[in-house]
C-alpha cells in the first residue's frame, strides 16, 4: 500500500510494514521516515532484512501489511546487481529505461546521465565490456533516469574497489546535497558511519534503532573502539 | 512493448553463435528431410549364395518362359549384394554381421519350379533359404520385408502366367484350335463346333429315331459346357488374385507420406526454436537481474510476457517458414496456400511461445531452462507422433490427453492441414488458441516467485 507524499511532509514515510514468506516473517512492523535530502544508512547482519525493506520501498515486493508513502514508480531503485543488459551499449540500455519510464525527452536525459556518472566516452560501449565499477554507475544512472525524489540503493558499493567506492560516495552526496533522500543498505558499517546522516539497524526483520552513528555509538557506551565495534556490541545486547 | 521487443532482437542480434544456430538448424533439418525423402534408406549388404547352373534357369510353360533372374535382379535393386561360395561362408558371414543376411538359393530351384508348375511331379516344394542377423531389429525387418516382397512378385509372376496357360488350353477346349505337346502339333475341334457338328447330324437324323434323343443330350451337354467354359477366364482371373483389396479412409484425409514428413519437421523445428527462445529470453531476464527494475512500475508482468511470446513466435514461424521454402526445392508444395502457412505457423508459434514463457518462468535459470525445454518438448513430440492401434487402447487415450494438453499435436495437425490441405485447420487453430491461454495464465502464476 502507498500513501501520498506532502510536499511539507518527509520524502518516503514507512509505516509499520510487514513482510512474510510463508511461516517466516522477514519483517515485522518496522517504521520509519526519511526526509529531503537526508542520507539513511540501512545495517543489519545477514538476513536481518535489509533487501526485503529496500525491496518494499521500491515497490518490488508487496508488503503483507504496512505501508510506503511513495508510489515506486517515484523512487529511484538501484539493486545491488546492475539491472542492466550485457549485450547493449550504456547509451541504449539508459535509453530504453528512459522511455519505459516515459520521461518528457528521453535522448536529452540520458545525455545528462552520461555526463553526470562520466560515462559519456563510454556511451557506445556494450556493458558487458565494462568494468564492475562502471556498471555500477550505469545502474545507478538507470534508477535516477526519472530525476527521483527518493534514491533506493541495495549494497552499491559491495563490488567496488576503494577509487570507485569514493566516487560512488561523492556522486551519492551530490544528489543528497541537492535535495534527493538517498537510503541504502550496506554491510560496511564504517561506510554507514562516514556517509549516512542517520543509521537504521534491523536484525530478524525487526527495527532495533533509528538515529546517527554517534547515537549508536553512545547507546552502547564510550568503551567500544569504533562504530563497528559499537554495532556488534549493540547487536549482542539485544540477543542477536 | 514495443521498446522491449526492439531490445530484444538487438540482443538476439548481437549474439552471432544464437542467431547462426536459429537459422542454420532449421535449414539443416530442411536438407536433412528433403535428401531423406528423396533418397530412401541406405541400402543392407546382404550375402547371395547362387547355386543355380549357369545356363537353363528359365522355367517354361505352355510356350511361355519366366526367368527368375529378372526377379534377382530387382532384389539386388534393393539391397547390396556380397557374392558368397558355400553356406558355410554365409553363415559365417551373417554371424559376424559382416552382412544383414544371407540368401541361398538351391541349384535345383528351377526344376522343382518347372515340376510344380506343370504338375509333373510331387517332390519338395522349391525353397530359397534366408539366414538372418536379428542384431539390428530395424535392418532385420526391412531385409525380411524386402525379400518377401521380392519372393511373392515371383509366385505372382508364376501364377500369372499359369493362370493365363490354363485359360488358353480352356479356349482351345471351347474353340478349338492348334496344340503343341512334346514337339507334336495336334488339331483340337473344340466344344462349339463339335456342338455344330452334332446339331447338324441331328438335323439330318428323323424324329422318333433311337439315335436322335442320345445325340440331343449330347448336343444339350455341349451347349452347358460352352456356356460355363465362357466363364473360365474370369473365374482363373479370381483365382490368380483371390482376394481383391478395397482401401477406403474413413477419418482424416489422404496425406502422401513425404509431404507428412514436411509437416512434422516443421512443427518440430518451429516448437524447439520458439520453446528454446521464450523460455530462455524471459530467464534472461531475471539473469540479468532486470526483471525486478521492469515490473516495479514500468512493465506489467502481462505484457512482459505477451513480449516474449510475440517475439519467440515471430523468430520461430519466420524460420520454419524458411525451412518449408527449403524444403520446397526436394518436395512439391502448394505455395497457393502459404497464407494458410502463416496462420497456422502462427499460431503454433504463440502455443508454444506461451509453453515456452511458462518453462522460462518455472526454471528461472537459462540454462535450466534450455534444458527443461528439451527434456518436456521431445517426450511431448514423440507422444504426439504415436499412431492409433500402436499401443493397448488405454495407453493410447492417456497419449492423446497427454498429447492435447501440449501444442504440439494442435500445430502439427494446424501445419498438415495448412501444406497439405487435410482439412481441420480451424479445429486446430481453436485448439492452439486455447492452449495460449492456458500456458499463459501458468506462466504468470509461476511468475509470482520469479524475483
Amino acid at each position: 500500500m502507498s500513501a501520498a507524499a506532502t510536499e511539507d511532509g518527509p520524502a518516503l514515510q514507512a509505516r509499520a510494514v510487514t513482510r512474510r514468506f510463508g511461516d517466516r516473517e522477514a519483517l515485522r512492523g518496522v517504521s520509519f521516515a526519511a526526509a529531503r535530502g537526508e542520507t539513511l544508512a540501512i545495517i543489519g547482519p545477514n538476513g536481518a532484512g535489509k533487501t526485503t525493506l529496500l525491496s518494499i520501498l521500491g515497490g518490488v515486493l508487496a508488503p503483507t501489511s504496512g505501508e510506503v508513502s511513495r508510489d515506486p514508480r517515484d523512487v529511484g531503485w538501484v539493486p545491488q546487481q546492475p539491472a542492466v543488459y550485457g549485450k547493449l551499449t550504456v547509451a541504449e540500455n539508459l535509453r530504453l529505461f528512459a522511455r519505459l519510464e516515459k520521461v518528457a525527452d528521453p535522448d536529452a536525459v540520458v545525455a545528462r546521465m552520461l555526463e553526470q556518472t562520466g560515462l559519456a566516452d563510454r556511451a557506445g560501449d556494450e556493458l558487458g565490456t565494462l568494468s564492475g565499477g562502471n556498471r555500477q554507475r550505469v545502474n545507478i544512472a538507470a534508477g535516477l533516469l526519472a530525476d527521483p525524489d527518493v534514491l533506493l540503493l541495495d549494497e552499491p558499493s559491495s563490488s567496488l574497489d576503494p577509487r570507485q567506492r569514493a566516487r560512488l560516495w561523492e556522486f551519492v552526496g551530490a544528489l543528497a546535497r541537492a535535495g534527493t533522500a538517498v537510503v541504502f543498505t550496506t554491510h560496511n558499517v564504517a561506510e554507514a558511519e562516514r556517509f549516512a546522516d542517520r543509521v537504521l539497524v534491523l536484525a530478524d526483520g525487526e527495527l532495533l534503532f533509528t538515529g546517527t552513528p554517534a547515537a549508536l555509538h553512545d547507546a552502547v557506551g564510550s568503551q567500544q573502539a569504533d562504530f563497528e565495534a559499537a554495532f556488534v556490541a549493540f547487536l549482542r545486547a539485544r540477543g542477536h | 512493448m514495443r521498446f522491449l521487443l526492439a531490445k530484444d532482437l538487438r540482443i538476439l542480434r548481437r549474439s552471432p553463435l544464437l542467431v547462426s544456430l536459429l537459422v542454420i538448424y532449421p535449414l539443416l533439418i530442411a536438407v536433412l528431410v528433403g535428401l531423406a525423402l528423396s533418397k530412401g534408406p541406405d541400402k543392407p549388404r546382404v550375402a547371395i549364395l547362387n547355386e543355380l547352373p549357369v545356363t537353363g534357369g528359365t522355367i517354361t510353360f505352355g510356350g511361355t518362359k519366366v526367368d527368375p533372374a529378372d526377379y534377382g535382379r530387382r532384389l539386388f535393386a534393393s539391397i547390396v549384394p556380397v557374392t558368397v561360395h558355400s553356406r558355410a561362408e554365409a553363415e559365417r558371414r551373417v554371424r559376424d554381421g559382416d552382412v544383414l543376411a544371407a540368401i541361398i538359393v538351391p541349384a535345383d530351384l528351377v526344376q522343382r519350379l518347372q515340376r510344380t508348375i506343370t504338375l509333373s511331379g510331387t517332390g519338395p516344394k522349391p525353397t530359397v533359404e534366408v539366414l538372418y542377423n536379428a542384431e539390428d531389429p530395424v535392418k532385420q525387418q526391412f531385409v525380411q520385408s524386402t525379400i518377401d516382397a521380392r519372393v511373392a512378385d515371383l509366385n505372382k509372376a508364376v501364377s500369372t502366367k499359369l493362370t493365363q496357360v490354363a485359360a488358353g488350353y480352356l479356349n482351345i477346349l471351347l474353340s478349338g484350335g492348334k496344340f503343341s505337346l512334346l514337339g507334336s502339333d495336334f488339331d483340337i475341334l473344340g466344344l462349339k463346333r463339335s456342338k455344330a457338328l452334332v446339331d447338324s447330324v441331328l438335323t439330318r437324323t428323323p424324329r422318333g429315331s433311337p439315335d436322335r434323343e442320345a445325340l440331343q443330350r449330347v448336343s444339350a451337354f455341349a451347349q452347358l459346357a460352352i456356356s460355363n467354359l465362357g466363364l473360365s477366364d474370369v473365374v482363373l482371373g479370381s483365382l490368380a488374385t483371390p482376394v481383391k483389396v478395397d482401401q477406403q479412409i474413413v477419418r482424416g484425409r489422404r496425406t502422401p507420406l513425404d509431404t507428412y514428413a514436411v509437416a512434422v519437421a516443421v512443427t518440430l523445428s518451429l516448437m524447439l526454436v520458439c520453446v528454446l527462445l521464450a523460455s530462455g529470453m524471459l530467464a534472461l531476464e531475471r539473469e540479468e537481474h532486470a526483471f525486478a527494475r521492469l515490473v516495479r512500475g514500468l512493465v506489467s508482468r502481462e505484457a512482459l510476457l505477451a513480449e516474449k511470446v510475440v517475439l519467440a513466435a515471430g523468430c520461430a514461424a519466420t524460420t520454419a517458414l524458411l525451412m518449408t521454402a527449403g524444403i520446397s526445392a526436394f518436395v512439391s508444395l502448394d505455395w497457393g496456400r502459404f497464407p494458410l502457412w502463416v496462420a497456422a505457423l502462427g499460431a503454433g508459434g504463440l502455443a508454444f511461445g506461451a509453453l515456452g514463457v511458462a518453462i522460462g518462468a518455472l526454471a528461472r535459470e537459462v540454462r535450466a531452462a534450455s534444458l527443461l525445454a528439451i527434456l518436456l518438448a521431445l517426450p511431448i513430440a514423440f507422444l504426439a507422433l504415436v499412431p492409433s492401434g500402436a499401443v493397448a487402447t488405454g495407453l493410447y487415450d492417456a497419449i492423446r490427453v497427454i498429447s492435447a494438453l501440449f501444442p504440439f499435436r494442435p500445430a502439427l495437425d494446424a501445419a498438415d492441414a495448412a501444406l497439405n490441405d487435410t482439412g481441420g485447420l480451424g479445429t486446430a487453430l481453436a485448439h492452439l488458441a486455447a492452449l495460449l491461454v492456458g500456458w499463459a495464465i501458468v506462466a504468470r502464476v509461476a511468475l509470482q516467485r520469479f524475483s
